[in-house]
């Protein structure tokens, strides 16, 4: 079957957030409520109940122009080769024929091995039912005909919801047209992004502009281990475990280095 | 709105000014967008700060909030001196080739006729010249000095772009870019739209702000076309209809003026002092004749005038003068009905004040609102202790409260108007929680109830009631559909309704049809028993093209749409004055040799020949027939600029600090720029609704936007030492507010006569209800009003700001 997907067009986003509210709708998920800290963006990033958030970025490169407002939808990627699913130890992840990878919470036990598997650090762990979640490109939908809540919703056409190769071509045009119309660098993301992304956006600038990874890279450990290692080495799980353990606490040290290092940045 | 939302699509330039409508208006971008990919249409955002919608448009200019008139009349400078307008249309469409009389004059900022006691103007002064019988005299080269076009590049003259930009600290290069592209739309072949929203409205030169727009778009030939027009973008989706419905206090249904005691004590004196001799208004008497007969079928118009209540003849009974009487216990009850002046209304303080000085008020709202309790502890909290109105106890306020539930809007069925005038019909969806009812039952129930309590009464002065034809079916819930008929309106016989009328031109003033609103007649033209007799229940979304040419966007056959389902008013000037599409691929309507034809119902004698007499006069409403470029606001003919009430700065155009004809309710309440040197605005956010009632007790909206918040510039920021997220008071000499800062470099200093201006911005969703609550920002906008409407001036006040 042909993969299924979202084409999110930044140059069309208003940033409504009608896609943040019709997600929660959907997954039925409560409201986290955080003050406001001098930034129209809800959450710094998602977390285990709010799969999608709209991010603002301010740019200023040279003052005597325009400011930039960049808005981005950012979600869980649909990676076509995704990290989680190999690393989770359950398998409870799994990626369905048309491209949506989705998590079984019935399985799932919580060991947070596939939050920092993800390239993009999407899936966030649910301390009350001691599992990690994330955006399921609406499978609950769109398996029975439906296009996915946030697509659906979207007022101004920014979320398109169809088969990757016409979604693509689309993107395609769409970037020709931005390019010739004042923005030089416009460009796709999500076609060859770790060999391709279920989700595709496209871009009015470099990447970098929107907080994506420009290169993202799955952890070198976990490559390697999952491709090698395990299906070789089964009997070796308890020791991947322990290393498991070992390189979580250093991923939370690094991460928390960064998080400071983040704070006071972009508004 | 002229046109329509889809209409958007058409266009070739959108000038957005007043209005943040990505924000607002999400819908209005869907098809902006596709006019831009399309017709490769340039978006224009004019707004203090750099907003959603300036991410979206192509070209962003800054200006400080109060200074639309002068960046217009830059506009008319550059596009007259450049001979940029659109010549043909300008010369048959509008009065620029009329004589004004020699009374007519300007100097130092006002016009000829002005009464400085009065604060108003003799308005005759600026007649236009006639000859003996009447006739309007024209020059039609334009070149006469007192025709309009003369005048009017002759009072622009002062606006060039170096005053200009100093008034309004717009970079010169941005407007001139502006203005250049814009002005392109003066190419017959090109329409360009202004969309608008309260930015340009809720100033004391509110009404003028708009006149500039119709000037502009008169002069770039853009009213009446597909892709053109001056749309007015309503909020509330049903706030076009609570206006054709006269929410408001000048105006009975359908535009109708309200009567005046002295000036209007009989039928036949309304109709003589309010019916002109030219245009379609001469039909008036036959409109309000009809009204009353919808309202008192038995009693003949002459008589049933008298029951019609009538104002104090030059009294204002306005928000703001409404709210004043209250202050001065001139009032006793008041029922507020889906409103929450607490949080919306202007010097919220005050408004506060005044309903502590009320015996008794019924709230009609779907939650508890900050309004229906105005009287509790957390109502009464300030962020200082600066006490401007002495708010009392709770203990010290004897107001008798009383709240009734009413249900949402998908709990119940009826049509709602939008923005681009469709009255559409909506289905229930749910049924209303718990005791909660719809508006309509609340409405229907208490009018019979008053009718009950007069039963039986035969004294004259309980007439208006006991005579008045409340025939909506039995029990609590009317019959929509009786309701829909009667606005339609039928054929009165013997008292009683008989057949129903085709629309308003079967209407007559003798008292032999009976109809609700004249503007909405047609929307329910017979009843055969099928649902969609009711038009505003159809939903065909087949987008059928005339004959031989393109589609436009019309869909004539989705819901329906006033005046009789016209989808673009001012129609006749999409064509030439010989009749001909200005433009082949957006054809409205053109005169066929036999008949108007196309995609729209024509705003015009069907069969009037564009060679008949008359047959180049566009606009049937006005009496001269035509667009006014020169017209008659309270201020004068053209818009002049005026600096807001509170200013931080001198007016430099002329020696009138602010408007001269508005009326001055608090003149101690003023703040002056030496204590109060910071420009203070309010505005929405798409993710809260009006005064937040509707959405801070929605948990997911309240996520979105968790409290009320106040944009600065990172230049102001670090003159008053404040960090992004810090909280701040605000003040103004009305009130001071607690608020989160947004530092952001999407705000800057406006550079005015040459020195830095700040200009802060603060969302006034807010109030102590919900889970998303903050102080309300209207405790420090101010009680002055525009000096037609009396809108309050909620976009241009001065405050101060520090850390709290």
């Amino acid at each position: 079957m042909a993969n299924l997907t979202n084409l999110y067009d930044v140059s069309k986003c208003t940033a409504c957030r009608g896609c943040q509210v019709a997600c929660k709708d959907w997954n039925q998920l409560p409201a986290v409520i955080e003050p406001f800290r001098g930034n129209y963006q809800t959450h710094e990033d998602t977390n285990a109940d709010t799969y999608t958030i709209i991010k603002f970025i301010e740019h200023e490169d040279d003052p005597a122009e325009d400011v930039t407002w960049n808005f981005i939808k950012y979600q869980c990627m649909h990676c076509l080769d995704p990290a989680c699913m190999k690393v989770c130890p359950q398998g409870a992840i799994s990626q369905t024929n048309w491209g949506a990878v989705i998590k079984d919470y019935d399985k799932c036990i919580g060991c947070q091995y596939c939050t920092y598997a993800c390239p993009f650090e999407i899936p966030k762990y649910r301390k009350r039912d001691d599992i990690v979640t994330k955006c399921t490109l609406c499978y609950d939908r769109v398996e029975e005909g439906l296009t996915p809540a946030c697509a659906r919703t979207c007022p101004t056409g920014a979320l398109q919801f169809g088969d990757r190769d016409e979604l693509l071509e689309r993107a395609q045009d769409r970037v020709k047209f931005l390019r010739a119309n004042g923005f030089p660098n416009a460009t796709i993301y999500g076609k060859l992004e770790l060999g391709g992304l279920n989700k595709l956006y496209v871009l009015t600038d470099t990447p970098d502009k929107f907080d994506l990874p420009v290169n993202p890279k799955v952890p070198g450990q976990i490559t390697f281990w999952q491709n090698w290692v395990q299906p070789y080495f089964g009997w070796l799980i308890p020791l991947a475990l322990a290393g498991s353990a070992v390189s979580f606490v250093t991923t939370r040290i690094l991460a928390g280095k960064h998080g400071e290092h983040a704070e006071g940045g972009h508004e | 709105m002229t046109n329509h939302w889809i209409d958007l699509k058409n266009t070739d330039c959108a000038l957005i000014m007043g209005s943040n409508a990505a924000e607002n208006h999400p819908i209005s971008f869907k098809w902006l967008t596709e006019a831009r990919d399309k017709r490769g249409a340039k978006i224009i955002n004019v707004d203090p700060r750099f907003t959603r919608t300036s991410a979206r448009s192509d070209i962003y200019a800054p200006l400080r909030s109060g200074t639309d008139i002068a960046f217009m009349g830059g506009m008319f400078k550059y596009i007259l001196e450049n001979k940029l307008y659109h010549e043909e249309y300008v010369k048959y469409y509008t009065n620029a080739t009329f004589l004004v009389k020699d009374s007519f004059d300007f100097e130092d900022g006002l016009f000829s006729g002005y009464d400085p006691n009065k604060r108003s103007y003799d308005t005759n002064k600026w007649a236009f010249e006639t000859t003996e019988d009447g006739q309007y005299v024209k020059d039609m080269t334009m070149e006469h000095p007192r025709c309009v076009l003369q005048l009017l590049k002759k009072h622009y003259e002062r606006y060039d772009i170096d005053t200009v930009c100093k008034i309004t600290g717009t970079p010169k290069n941005k407007y001139l870019q502006v203005i250049k592209t814009y002005a392109a739309t003066g190419d017959p072949a090109k329409t360009g739209t202004i969309l608008y929203a309260m930015g340009t409205t809720q100033h004391t030169v509110g009404t003028e702000n708009v006149r500039s727009f119709a000037m502009l778009q008169l002069l770039l030939g853009n009213i009446g076309r597909a892709g053109g027009g001056v749309n007015a973008l309503r909020g509330e989706s049903n706030v076009q209809g609570s206006t054709d419905w006269a929410l408001l206090f000048h105006i009975l249904p359908g535009y109708l003026a309200t009567p005046e005691a002295q000036k209007h004590p009989t039928l036949a004196a309304y109709n003589q002092k309010e019916t002109p001799k030219t245009g379609y208004w001469v039909n008036k008497p036959k409109f309000l004749a009809s009204m009353l007969k919808s309202y008192w079928i038995k009693d003949d118009p002459e008589k049933s005038y008298y029951y019609l209540p009538k104002r104090i003849d030059g009294k204002n009974y306005s928000h703001i003068a409404m709210f004043e009487a209250m202050y001065n216990k001139e009032i006793e009850g008041l029922i507020i009905w889906g409103s929450n002046p607490i949080v919306g209304g202007p010097n919220a303080n005050k408004e506060q004040a005044a309903l502590a000085n009320l015996k008794w008020m019924v709230a009609v709202d779907l939650w508890q609102t900050e309004t229906s309790e105005f009287w509790s502890y957390k109502a009464l909290d300030r962020a200082t202790d600066k006490d401007e109105y002495k708010i009392k106890k709770p203990k010290d306020i004897q107001t008798e409260v009383f709240f009734l539930p009413a249900c949402n809007s998908y709990e119940k069925a009826g049509s709602v108007s939008n923005s681009g005038r469709w009255m559409q019909y909506r289905w229930q969806a749910c049924n209303p929680v718990g005791e909660s009812r719809a508006d309509l039952e609340i409405a229907h129930e208490l009018t019979l109830k008053i009718k009950e309590l007069y039963q039986g009464s035969s004294k004259p002065q309980d007439e208006p009631i006991t005579h008045l034809y409340w025939d909506y079916g039995h029990g609590a819930h009317p019959d929509l559909d009786k309701i829909a008929q009667e606005i339609n309106g039928f054929e009165v016989i013997n008292g009683k309704p008989g057949a129903q009328v085709a629309n308003f031109t079967k209407l007559k003033d003798d008292g032999t049809t009976a109809c609700g609103n004249w503007i909405y007649s047609g929307c329910y033209p017979a009843v055969t028993g099928k649902p969609e007799d009711y038009l505003a229940r159809r939903r065909d979304n087949r987008d059928v093209p005339y004959e031989g040419t393109k589609p436009i966007g019309s869909y004539l056959n989705w819901s329906w749409c006033w005046p009789i389902n016209r989808r673009i008013i001012y129609n006749r000037c999409s064509a030439t004055p010989e009749g001909k599409p200005w433009v082949e691929d957006l054809a409205s309507i053109f005169w066929n040799g036999e008949k108007w034809v196309g995609n729209d119902i024509p705003d015009f004698g069907a069969t009037k020949a564009p060679s008949d007499p008359g047959g180049t006069d566009a606009f049937i409403m006005r009496p001269e027939g035509v667009g006014c470029i020169y017209s008659k606001c309270n201020e004068g003919p053209f818009p002049e600029h005026y600096e807001p009430w509170e200013s931080p700065v001198a007016n430099i155009l002329n020696s009138q600090s602010f408007n001269p004809v508005v009326v001055e309710w608090e003149p101690d309440k003023r703040g002056t720029p030496d204590k109060y040197p910071i420009i203070g605005t309010t505005y929405r956010v798409s993710e809260h609704w009006q005064s937040g009632v509707m959405t801070r007790m929605q948990p997911w909206l309240a996520e979105l936007m968790p409290d009320v918040f106040v944009e600065m510039s990172e230049e102001l920021a670090k003159e008053k030492g404040i960090r992004n997220g810090d909280n701040v008071i605000i003040m103004s000499t009305r009130g001071d507010i607690k608020a989160v800062a947004c530092v952001t470099k999407r705000f800057k200093p406006h550079n005015v006569h040459g020195k830095h201006v700040h200009q802060i911005g603060v969302l006034w969703h807010f109030g102590f209800n919900g889970y998303a609550t903050g102080d309300p920002a209207n405790r420090l906008t101010p009680h002055i009003g525009d000096g037609n409407t009396m809108i309050p001036e909620y976009k241009a006040w001065l405050c101060d700001v520090r850390r709290a």
